[in-house]
């Protein structure tokens, strides 16, 4: 493997910009990459046959003393839910196969402006809708640290991609944890920004007062440097904050070289951290990061969060109910696949054979619950009910960031599990959003980073921190502190441990 | 236990425009049941008093000027469809025999 791929995008940004390694080089090296690894770990849906081209151009560009935007010909993984004009989007969904958009999204947009290169498309679970990318129409995508087990999801193949060293940026959307449970799984890091915080213009919809789109990296720093590209007000997204967001680099970049948590106050949520919903190994890397914590500074305040326990139960009422209203557009009529059954059809037997040809088993047992959810005589006991559980979380955080800065909690409640382990039931499956899911509810950023390897079985495990709506950027100075104080305390970041995909992982003392 | 039966699930499906077999809608209705035995435990704390919350964060009507944007060409909003004329999308028919 070329060191190229090994390094972190901000020190690639620096030989770029020092005329030490070309935008082509760059891009061949991750190519070359994917050709080694992808037969394994099958993070792509799509390879772009034009990066090396794009790539040129900005050497050109470069040489002839163009002035450029310091990102400019770094390469990055895209996630299939975001349309790009010049390749295929499906959001992991049969139902969309082949379709090229006639537009890209606001992000994508933002990239190209910035002179990134795509690599490629990565596989997701259908619609988003999933925590192991199990439930992708198309294939599934191994976890690099062990290949028979998952990468998380719904965007297991950003996750995979950069832990893989097949990517050092990607970009994912996250609706209940899709970005930062992924990271957890994977020893990478991710980020959801504050709701509004980033253009959903172009973004595949799943479930609109949920989704955000942010970005996927193996550290705190180069997150910080995608999150400055794409983040900022865009008038095609109504729901779209109106706010300068100053520079998440300039504060990664700082807390990372100088580590330091004095005065910092993190709440440790009690019903985040527990005996019967957290693998053993989880709880103690999490107690050994608040140790490191507190011996840098920062004051550990046990949190009470009562309505977290009902996180779960609102999301599963919130996201079918809103997903079943933007799933409705494909019928077969403007986009997508068509099914015409025999004998004299109408236009509404067309849409219905199209959606459950097209369709995965997930995508229809969460259109059927939000469709149950939503209908009359049952509106005001779930949807409704859930909205008001909303409301209750939202003061739970409230009342919680006025005691403390951030709050820390596990990213996931395990490790990565095996294939199918959790397929047959959904309500397992869903639990692994617990720790994720409040933040999406109220609409709060979240940084999930690499804490540790879980001493029983030696795959990675995360942390993630959450601030007030609007604080992304502390978030960024207090992850990657942390980071540092992590790599200073193991010698090494998580990330670079990870095998060579299909290798057996190193043991853990 | 929730009671939900097979007819409602039938029901719930042709809501949602999706043609379930009858395997599906087996397994669809044990699953609903549970699911919505699960869910339901959000009724312990959904207060009559609590308002609710439709949107994480507060926001009011978004208002932009009215001048035309950057739009689709024709071409470009058809050259995903399944079917199309050159400038409108083509569908079977609209109406079945009994109406």
């Amino acid at each position: 493997m070329s060191e190229l791929t090994r390094l972190p995008a901000i020190e690639l940004q620096g030989l770029l910009n020092a005329g030490e390694v070309s935008s082509v080089e760059l891009v061949s090296a991750h190519l070359e990459r994917m050709e080694q690894v992808e037969p394994t770990v099958k993070a792509f849906l799509h390879v772009s046959d034009h990066a090396l081209d794009e790539a040129k151009a900005i050497d050109d560009k470069r040489a002839k003393g163009e002035e450029l935007p310091a990102t400019a010909g770094l390469p990055l993984a895209v996630k299939d839910v975001l349309c790009t004009s010049d390749m295929p989007t499906t959001s992991g969904s049969r139902i969309l196969e082949g379709w090229v958009p006639p537009y890209d999204a606001t992000v994508v947009r933002k990239y190209r402006e910035a002179g990134m290169v795509a690599l490629g498309k990565t596989n997701m679970d259908e619609f988003a809708m999933g925590s192991s990318t199990e439930h992708s129409g198309y294939h599934r995508t191994a976890n690099p640290w062990d290949i028979e087990r998952i990468p998380g999801g719904s965007g297991g193949g950003s996750a995979a991609a950069v832990s893989a060293f097949e990517a050092p940026l990607a970009l994912g959307s996250d609706t209940g944890g899709s970005i930062r449970q992924p990271a957890a799984v994977t020893g990478s890091v991710g980020f959801k920004p504050t709701y509004g915080g980033v253009s959903r213009y172009g973004v595949i919809a799943l479930a609109s007062s949920l989704d955000q789109v942010g970005p996927v990296s193996r550290s705190v720093v180069d997150a910080a440097l995608l999150h400055d590209v794409i983040a900022g007000h865009d008038p095609h997204d109504s729901t779209s904050i109106h706010k300068p967001w100053g520079s998440m680099l300039d504060a990664a970049v700082s807390a990372s070289a100088e580590p330091d948590l004095k005065g910092v106050k993190l709440g440790r949520v009690k019903q985040l951290d527990t005996e019967d919903g957290f693998q053993p190994g989880v709880r103690q890397r999490f107690h050994e990061l608040l140790e490191l914590a507190s011996s840098y500074g920062a004051e550990i305040v046990d949190i009470d969060a009562p309505h977290f326990d009902y996180a779960v139960a609102a999301y599963y009422l919130i996201l079918p109910a809103e997903a079943s209203s933007n799933l409705a557009k494909y019928d077969s009529v403007r986009f997508g696949l068509r099914v015409t059954p025999d004998g004299r059809a109408t236009v509404e037997d067309v849409m219905a054979a199209t959606r459950e040809a097209g369709f995965g088993d997930e995508v229809k047992r969460r259109i059927i619950l939000g469709t149950y959810a939503l209908s009359a005589g049952y509106y005001d006991a779930f949807y409704g009910k859930a909205q008001k559980v909303r409301t209750l979380i939202q003061r739970d955080f409230s009342e919680a960031f006025s005691k403390v800065d951030a709050l820390i909690t596990p990213t996931a409640p395990t490790t990565a599990f095996k294939f199918g382990e959790q397929l047959d039931n959904p309500l397992t499956m869903w639990a692994n959003d617990m720790t994720t899911i409040p933040a999406n509810l109220a609409g709060v950023p979240g940084l999930a980073l690499p804490m540790g390897l879980a001493p029983e079985d030696g795959l990675p495990v995360g942390a993630q921190l959450m601030a007030p709506a609007y604080e992304d950027q502390r978030l960024f100075s207090i992850g990657a502190a942390l980071e540092a104080l992590i790599v200073q305390r193991d010698g090494s970041h998580i990330s670079s441990l990870v095998p060579e995909p299909g290798q057996p992982r190193a043991q853990v003392a | 236990m929730t009671e939900i039966s097979h007819d409602q699930v039938k029901h719930l499906a042709s809501l949602a425009r999706i043609a379930l077999t009858d395997a599906e809608v087996d397994r669809l209705t044990g699953e609903l049941g549970a699911i919505v035995d699960a869910v339901d435990k959000i009724g312990e704390v959904a207060a009559p008093d609590v308002e609710p919350t439709s949107h994480p964060v507060p926001l009011g009507n978004v208002f932009r000027p009215d001048v035309v944007g950057d739009t689709l060409t024709t071409e470009q909003a058809m050259s995903g469809a399944p079917d199309h004329d050159g400038s409108r999308f083509r569908v079977t028919a609209i109406l079945g025999e009994e109406q």
